[in-house]
């Protein structure tokens, strides 16, 4: 099995507090903030290993696993790649691209051009990513190729490398499980860390995977040491025949008012109830 | 999660991805439990197996035997943030004894040995244990007294180990015992596995530090030890423990450098926000040149640990240097320690904050791994005075 995997880097997440806006309001400056590889990303990369490999055995891959990040081509860019590599994917495609110049809509023009280059049985996405949470890319992108998009999937299983699988769907209103045929597009939710959350008919299904809360697998220090020398392709907009349009325009940003920090007690739950509803006014 | 440090001057991109996956591990697994796992003096068996599944605990060691290759550099990187974003130096110890139990296995020992007791060990599946030290004296390594006497496929062992860290939960230990005549050509190591009618537990000892991390009494008596689990030749002990020596005296300087570099952020975050008389602490230009006298002593401690290291990797014999760094380290971890504890006053003196622990914590590495004494005896001696 083939699949394709986008990764894009955010600026780190966990410190989204020291984001600031530009002065004229026009746009959000990353500054002095570390580069991380989007969590949603990891999360689908973690999915996708899983599809590819044999758990059992130590490094048994047993499919293909590509990268590819659309962003400068910068240091960072390069690491976020390497760092998925070094967790087990196969090799990287960097498309060079201005941040400035990128939205959902031209992401998926490119994906649309990159997936028709590699012809992968699956594209696997992160449902969102951690800066703009816009959470369309994915299903452009399927409607681009007229694949099926299959979001927020919390389980994935196949017992024939791909080419049909069941997918549960982690909704608001519940679970809902699709039955699906390849080639399609699947984006994933966090729930897709869990020690049983992927079979894929090789990996014995009594197989426990490490316990993951946060992101996915850890890379090791092997790991890291095979990425050096993984091929990282890079192309720019025009190898792929793009003229990028963007269709979203932001036309101001502005920061959350500051948080004053003042702390009120309260002697009972009616007291509580009372402040949150007639002074925060949050229910 | 915390900025990562400059870091060690040898280290590549590839050091700081291995810092940046262990800070994850160590944040996510060690660090919401550290407070705990110390007060109750004991973490988890399981995080053995979590950090071996995670890649770590086989950093250091070659990938035939399970490891996942790297060298000092890299344990160092890797121990470095485990105390960084795990903020548990017991925890931090605890998790890497095998890292003195394992080399004369490594250097020495044959493929049988190597599949019983070092893979599994990096597995996580087998905690290892090394011990010296006797209740009798530790300095004078050359003095041991723990007795094996060879009686057919045997070794008869009798004696006691002491301040043995991991001891209490070991699967094995990797002994110091006397199998010749009196001086340093009559020891030999030998492999105990805690299950041995005739070795115990007698004591799990209670300490100033490292909490989290156990530390053993132990007692053979009448211990049948199979001939098989002798690592090497007989008499050639000594060698080995001299040469482990070096390596965990450098695994020593680098925990010193990091405990530092924790206390330190510690107390530069504190000192940004704790007020009196109007301002916060680092306005009083006191504070400020504590706290710049500290990242000066960690970055001259972080250099010649380094150098070290470097020296080490490229072949060259530094027993001298390895000292000079453990003490020069262990110096500084106490003084950063103690300011640190200084600059966050009465609250420093409290065991909920970190730099109340990690002074006690830094107490003992001029102790441990051969004293501040006897590292000046070897600088010494190769000096030639
Ligand atoms: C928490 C902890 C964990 C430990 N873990 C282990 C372990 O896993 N395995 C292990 O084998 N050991 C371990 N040790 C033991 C440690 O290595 C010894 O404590 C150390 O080597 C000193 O030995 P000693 O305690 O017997 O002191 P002694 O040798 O009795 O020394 C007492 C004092 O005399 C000084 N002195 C001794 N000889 C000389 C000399 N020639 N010249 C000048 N001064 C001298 C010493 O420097 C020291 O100040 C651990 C110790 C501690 C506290």
């Amino acid at each position: 099995m083939k699949i394709l995997v986008s990764i894009k880097r955010v600026a780190d997440p966990d410190n989204a507090s020291k984001l600031k806006v530009s002065s004229d309001g026009t746009a959000v400056t990353s500054e002095g903030l570390e580069w991380k590889m989007n969590p949603f990303d990891d999360w689908s990369l973690e999915a996708a290993l899983r599809l590819t490999e044999n758990a059992a055995e130590k490094n048994a891959r047993v499919g293909e696993v590509v990268l590819v990040s659309i962003g400068p081509n910068d240091e960072h860019t390069q690491r976020i790649i390497r760092e998925g590599l070094a967790k087990g994917a196969e090799r990287g495609i960097l498309v060079e691209a201005d941040d400035a110049n990128l939205d959902s809509n031209v992401v998926s023009q490119i994906l649309k051009a990159v997936v028709d280059k590699e012809n992968p049985d699956l594209v696997v996405m992160g449902k969102q990513a951690a800066d703009g949470d816009s959470n369309v890319a994915g299903t452009k992108l399927a409607a681009r190729l007229g694949w099926p998009i299959i979001n927020y999937a919390m389980k994935i299983s196949t017992n024939d490398d791909g080419k049909t699988l069941e997918v549960k769907r982690e909704l608001d209103t519940g679970v809902a499980t699709v039955k699906v045929t390849g080639p399609a597009v699947i984006t994933t939710s966090d729930r897709i860390l869990q020690p049983e959350s992927v079979k894929n008919g090789i990996t014995p299904a009594d197989h426990q995977y490490a316990k993951l809360e946060v992101g996915g697998r850890y890379a090791s220090l092997k790991g890291i040491m095979q990425a050096k020398k993984k091929p990282i392709d890079q192309m720019s907009l025009g190898d792929l025949g793009i003229e990028a349009k963007v269709a979203l325009k932001y036309t101001k940003f502005e920061l959350p008012p500051a948080r004053s920090g003042d702390t009120t007690f309260v002697e009972s739950v009616e007291d509580l109830v009372d402040k949150l509803h007639n002074t925060a006014k949050v229910i | 999660m915390e900025a990562p440090t400059k870091g060690y001057l040898f280290e590549t991109d590839e050091h700081r991805a291995l810092r940046e996956q262990v800070r994850r591990f160590a944040a996510a697994e060690i660090a919401p439990n550290a407070h705990a796992w110390e007060e109750a003096n004991e973490f988890p068996r399981e995080l053995y197996s979590r950090a071996a599944k995670a890649g770590f605990l086989g950093v250091g060691y070659p990938e035939e035997l399970g490891g996942d290759g790297g060298d000092l550099g890299h344990v160092l990187c890797a121990s470095e943030e485990v105390v960084l974003a795990g903020k548990s130096v017991g925890t931090c110890v605890g998790l890497g004894s095998h890292g003195i139990a394992l080399p004369p296995i490594v250097r020495f020992g044959n493929d049988d040995q190597k599949e019983r007791f070092v893979r599994p060990t990096l597995a996580g599946d087998k905690i290892a244990a090394l011990a010296i030290t006797e209740p009798g004296g530790g300095s004078d390594v050359a003095a041991v007294r723990t007795k094996a006497v060879r009686d057919g496929d045997h070794y008869v062992v009798n004696g006691a180990k002491t301040f043995i860290t991991s001891g209490c939960r070991g699967d094995y230990i990797t002994t110091a015992v006397r199998t010749g005549g009196e001086g340093h050509g009559g020891i030999s190591m030998l492999v105990v596995e805690s299950g041995t009618p005739g070795f115990s537990v007698s004591s799990k000892l209670k300490k100033t530090g490292w909490w989290a991390s156990d530390t053993a009494e132990l007692i053979f008596e009448d211990c049948r030890v199979p001939a098989t689990n002798l690592i090497g030749q007989e008499g050639t002990g000594f060698l080995m423990i001299m040469m482990n020596f070096v390596t965990e005296r450098l695994f020593l300087a680098g925990q010193c450098v990091a405990i530092a570099e924790l206390a330190y952020r510690e107390s530069v975050a504190y000192a940004k926000q704790r007020q009196a008389f109007g301002k916060n602490l680092a306005g009083f230009q006191v504070i400020r040149h504590k706290l710049a006298d500290m990242a000066t002593q960690i970055a001259a401690a972080r250099a010649l640990t380094g150098e070290c290291v470097t020296r080490y990797l490229n072949g060259e014999e530094t027993p001298s240097l390895a000292a000079m760094a453990k003490n020069a380290a262990t110096d500084m971890c106490s003084a950063v320690c103690d300011q640190a504890v200084q600059i966050h006053g009465g609250y420093g003196y409290m065991r909920e904050y970190v730099v109340e622990r990690l002074y006690r914590d830094a107490r003992l590495y001029p102790i441990g791994g051969g004293t501040r004494e006897i590292m000046n005896e070897i600088i010494s001696k190769v000096e030639g005075y």
